[in-house]
């Protein structure tokens, strides 16, 4: 009688535990939200989705272990059921089993936790190479091999959408917050090694379809590699707190077949030569503006702000400032070197001779400034190389 | 003195006590209170103090999680979203959860070991009169015109230094905390060591007591080392050098470094005591020994060990040799053992016990199981491989919240329930504790388990907007987020009704399968207790008879 009603009250918990973690685990994949790590693109991600799997259901089964014994226990050893307390205090038997399990358990664990540690670190045998370079708050692209290298920026949309009270609901733009101006642009099927480093402060490059993350640490150069298996565009985000606008510089790659990067890659060759070609010519006052209006939005103003007046201490305004209205050489120097300490970084790396030329005039002139000076991209250039 | 025969006798006091007039309190406010050196007043100091700052703290996780509600900026600018994550989370560490298991520490351990005071009574007024000015110098920093710090509690540079001139009060608070923290230390290890009655042999000590012992080790052990890193840090700031500066020949990383040997300790200095609490009170309400009570004692010591040799498990992603990545990801793993020691004895310390469920085991029991999920997750975590996944997500925030709240808070929650009579000498609401723990038990978890879906599917921690997929969780999140902070106004009307306003009158040994000395003095326990040292045996204590 008494054995049999334990058995029951045990059967009834072991239920009642397992349905509380399906509902924990499985129900709330019918919501329709993601709520599982992705297996990725890559043997990487493959890897690390079947480690966490594994791991998650080793712990699963232990939780459901654990808690089945503690509700039996709450259920039938109560008080108001007139269960009289036992009154041992140890089993060595007992105690030398749920040590001596769990190690068992944990050794069983660590060689596919090994095995997976040792494939993540071997990035020999790469076939092309990218240094990612995190600056706040954006990342830079070098293609080592193709000669090729530009800033990403968080889109403009989204970069409007997301100020305070902004009023744009973010449900209607793209793909809000993980879209980006321009992609970083890889071709399916080879092993491509990624450098990543950053410039001002410690960021973390991280695409989850691609299995890892990586910090991006200055004066550190971190590798890691990825085979993509299937052409597609993956998001990610930053990953390690850089300040403000720390959840503002996503990351896209657009993956892609090998005859189309090879086509891409011929685009950007052209976009550099052309680039190289204004960098030389004399440009006029009104290009000058137009241009710097739009480098000043997307590069300039998340700090000292659309209407230059700045955001307190950290973030000086421009408007009237000392540097933006006084000798020329000091203000170019801030430009293009930064500011040591603060989150004003240097441009010289970031943006091309054309778009300091323009921001400078830019911001020399608007916001009341009129200064009337005029600066072209032959004069960074010369700076820049000096 | 009087040897030990039955119950509910008053050991080893003279005749003065039980009889509140006669307890040569100090007269006058700050006679009382401010230049206190009184075991019980300072605890009481500590406990109020933390408390204050659980709702300073708590407030600031309110505009966190309001700002996070939807998708959109709504409230606040980035920049400030930043500043109340990192101050959030350094009054709950360093203001909340630390002082308050201080608190316990002074009223109850002397209590515990039968010990008429701390050992060093007048740096007990200090250890606890520092920490207002610390916390008071690092909350004035959001005034300041270059704003709080907002690099994260873990201050790692070179973001930090990007901090305007507050940074130099927000390392000076470290310090004076540190300080309080370190002198609080040496007097617990000191009243531990030398304050012990006759016969509260070491194997004798309440589990509280052991886990607050190696506890204080832990502190003095790593409190220098974050004095250290934040005073690198403020002279890279100020005074030009480049201990973490890499275009100075400096590292980042190596503070990195620094800062997790500290850290990861300092977890454990958390979570230790609640262990003790923990172990006080499923005996009692379950009126059986505490199981394999030497097993805790080794598997605390173990833990403490292994906490040393674990830190860079915040930071797999650091870009180590995979020796080093190898090393730490198996001692981590490792910790796991006496971990699921001390769950396993606690769950056969319920077994064939004698259960009633007032608050404080309601607590205990929500800690045991709640504090199970995060350790689960942390063994996940542990796995380098997939924490290149998890690692800076929200999978994080969940596992840290669920050791921190559902494990540090909720104990705390269940010493106050367990201990307040014996404190007022007023017995609280049985019934308001109760929806208390309901409330709190369910919201926190609608609050923080979303939070795994979360970081999975790709949520990273420290932002304060996201893309519109991470929507549905992060209202949830919210919701449960205001539930829960609204839970904790209930505890403040419990504590106040009970101390001001109870008529119901508590016993000296107040649960009825309650062990151990301090339920030998009446209720309210008398401004001096065990002035004359009782004599224990075995039979006294909670764990029952020697091992
Ligand atoms: C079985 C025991 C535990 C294991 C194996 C474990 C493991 C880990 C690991 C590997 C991380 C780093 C995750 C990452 O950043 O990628 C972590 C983070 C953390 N853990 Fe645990 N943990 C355990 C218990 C605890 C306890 C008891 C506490 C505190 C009471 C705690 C508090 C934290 C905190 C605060 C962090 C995040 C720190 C930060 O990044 O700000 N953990 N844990
Ligand atoms: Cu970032
Ligand atoms: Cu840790």
């Amino acid at each position: 009688m008494k054995k049999q009603n334990t058995f029951i009250v045990g059967l009834a918990v072991l239920v009642a535990v397992c349905v509380a973690f399906w509902l924990l685990l499985v129900a709330p994949m019918y919501t329709g939200n993601e709520i599982n790590m992705t297996r990725g693109v890559s043997s990487l991600a493959a890897t690390h989705y079947d480690l966490h799997m594994i791991i998650l259901w080793i712990c699963v089964v232990i939780g459901i272990l654990v808690f089945t014994a503690m509700f039996i226990s709450i259920v039938l050893h109560r008080k108001s059921r007139g269960h009289e307390a036992a009154q041992f205090s140890h089993s060595t038997k007992a105690e030398i089993a749920w040590t001596v399990i769990p190690v068992l358990i944990l050794i069983a664990m660590a060689i596919p936790a090994t095995k997976a540690l040792v494939e993540m670190e071997s990035p020999s045998g790469t076939e092309m190479t990218v240094k990612v370079i995190g600056f706040q708050w954006k990342w830079k692209y070098e293609y080592l091999e193709d000669d090729i290298e530009f800033v990403s920026t968080l889109a403009s949309d989204s970069n409007a959408a997301r100020q305070l009270g902004s009023g744009i609901d973010p449900t209607t733009v793209d793909n809000y917050l993980l879209a980006v101006d321009k992609p970083l642009v890889l071709p399916v099927g080879r092993k491509i090694k990624f450098l990543i480093t950053a410039d001002d402060v410690i960021h973390a490059w991280w695409v989850p379809a691609f299995g890892w993350k990586r910090d991006a640490v200055p004066g550190f150069i971190n590798e890691a590699w990825v085979k993509i298996d299937e052409p597609g565009t993956y998001r990610g985000q930053c990953a390690e707190l850089c300040g403000k606008d720390h959840g503002f510089m996503p990351i896209v790659v657009e993956a892609v077949s090998q005859e189309d990067y090879d086509a891409w890659v011929q685009t950007q060759t052209a976009a550099g030569v052309a680039a190289a070609e204004d960098a030389e010519r004399t440009w006029d006052f009104e290009e000058l503006m137009d241009r710097g209006e739009s480098v000043y939005a997307s590069q300039c103003a998340t700090c000292h702000q659309p209407d230059g007046e700045g955001l307190g201490e950290a973030f000086p305004a421009l408007a009237g400032s000392e540097v933006a209205t006084g000798p020329l050489n000091e203000h170019i120097r801030v430009v293009l070197e930064g500011r040591e300490g603060t989150a004003m970084q240097g441009f010289g790396e970031l943006l091309t001779p054309s778009d300091i030329a323009a921001a400078l005039t830019y911001t020399r002139n608007a916001f009341g400034n009129g200064t009337g000076d005029l600066i072209q991209p032959s004069d960074i250039a010369g700076i820049n190389k000096g | 003195m009087s040897s030990i025969t039955g119950e509910d006798v008053t050991i080893g006091h003279d005749d003065a006590h039980g009889h509140d007039d006669h307890d040569h309190k100090p007269e006058g406010f700050l006679a009382r209170w401010v230049f206190t050196t009184n075991h019980k007043d300072i605890g009481t100091l500590y406990l109020v103090f933390a408390l204050l700052m659980f709702f300073i703290g708590g407030s600031m996780a309110m505009v966190i999680r309001a700002e996070l509600f939807m998708p959109g900026l709504q409230l606040v600018e980035p920049d400030f979203f930043n500043q109340m994550t990192t101050m959030h989370a350094l009054i709950m560490v360093f203001g909340a959860v630390m002082p308050a298991w201080v608190g316990f520490a002074n009223w109850m351990i002397p209590l515990m070991v039968g010990a008429p005071d701390m050992a060093l009574p007048r740096m007990n007024n200090w250890s606890f009169w520092i920490l207002p000015f610390a916390f008071t110098m690092l909350l004035s920093t959001l005034f300041m015109d270059s704003g709080g710090p907002a690099a994260g509690w873990t201050l790692y540079p070179p973001l930090s230094l990007q901090t305007g001139d507050s940074f130099a009060f927000v390392v000076f608070s470290v310090h004076m905390m540190g300080i309080s923290s370190i002198m609080g230390a040496i007097n617990i290890i000191a009243t531990i060591l030398n304050m012990r009655a006759p016969g509260m042999t070491l194997l004798r000590m309440p589990l509280f007591v052991w886990t607050w012992l190696i506890t204080a080790y832990l502190l003095i052990a790593v409190m220098p080392v974050l004095a250290g890193a934040v005073t690198m840090l403020l002279t890279d700031h100020f005074f030009g050098t480049s201990f973490f500066n890499a275009a100075g020949g400096g590292d980042p990383v190596m503070f990195q470094h620094i800062f997790w040997f500290f850290g990861h300790p300092e977890v454990y200095i958390m979570i230790l005591p609640a262990f003790g609490v923990v172990s006080e009170i499923l005996p009692t309400f379950s009126r059986k020994p505490l199981f394999g009570y030497a097993a805790m004692v080794y598997a605390t010591a173990s833990i403490a060990f292994l906490s040393f040799i674990v830190w860079a498990h915040h930071m797999f992603t650091v870009g180590m040799p995979l020796e080093g990545e190898l090393f730490f990801m198996y001692a981590t793993m490792l910790i796991a053992v006496p971990t699921g020691v001390k769950v396993f004895n606690w769950v056969s310390t319920m077994w064939k016990g004698s259960m009633t469920f007032e608050t404080p085991m309601l607590f205990a029991i929500g800690f045991v199981v709640l504090f199970t999920i995060g350790g689960l997750s942390g063994l996940m975590l542990a796995i380098t491989a997939s924490d290149l996944q998890y690692h800076d997500t929200y999978f994080v925030v969940a596992h840290f919240h669920y050791v921190l709240v559902p494990g540090a808070v909720f104990t705390l929650m269940a010493g106050a329930y367990y201990w307040l009579p014996k404190w007022s000498g007023n017995m609280y609401s049985e019934r308001w504790g109760k929806i208390h723990f309901w409330l709190s038990t369910i919201s926190v978890n609608v609050l923080f388990f979303p939070q795994h879906y979360l970081g999975l599917a790709g949520m990273p921690r420290r932002i304060p907007d996201y893309a519109p997929q991470f929507a549905d969780f992060n209202m949830w999140s919210s919701l449960g987020g205001f539930a829960f902070g609204a839970s904790q106004l209930i505890f403040v009307g419990v504590v106040i009704h009970c101390v001001f306003f109870s008529k119901v009158k508590a016993t000296a040994r107040v649960w009825e399968g309650a062990k151990g000395l301090e339920w030998t003095v009446p209720s309210p326990a008398p401004h001096h207790t065990f002035t004359h040292p009782p004599t224990v045996t075995a039979s006294m204590v909670a764990h029952g008879e020697d091992h």
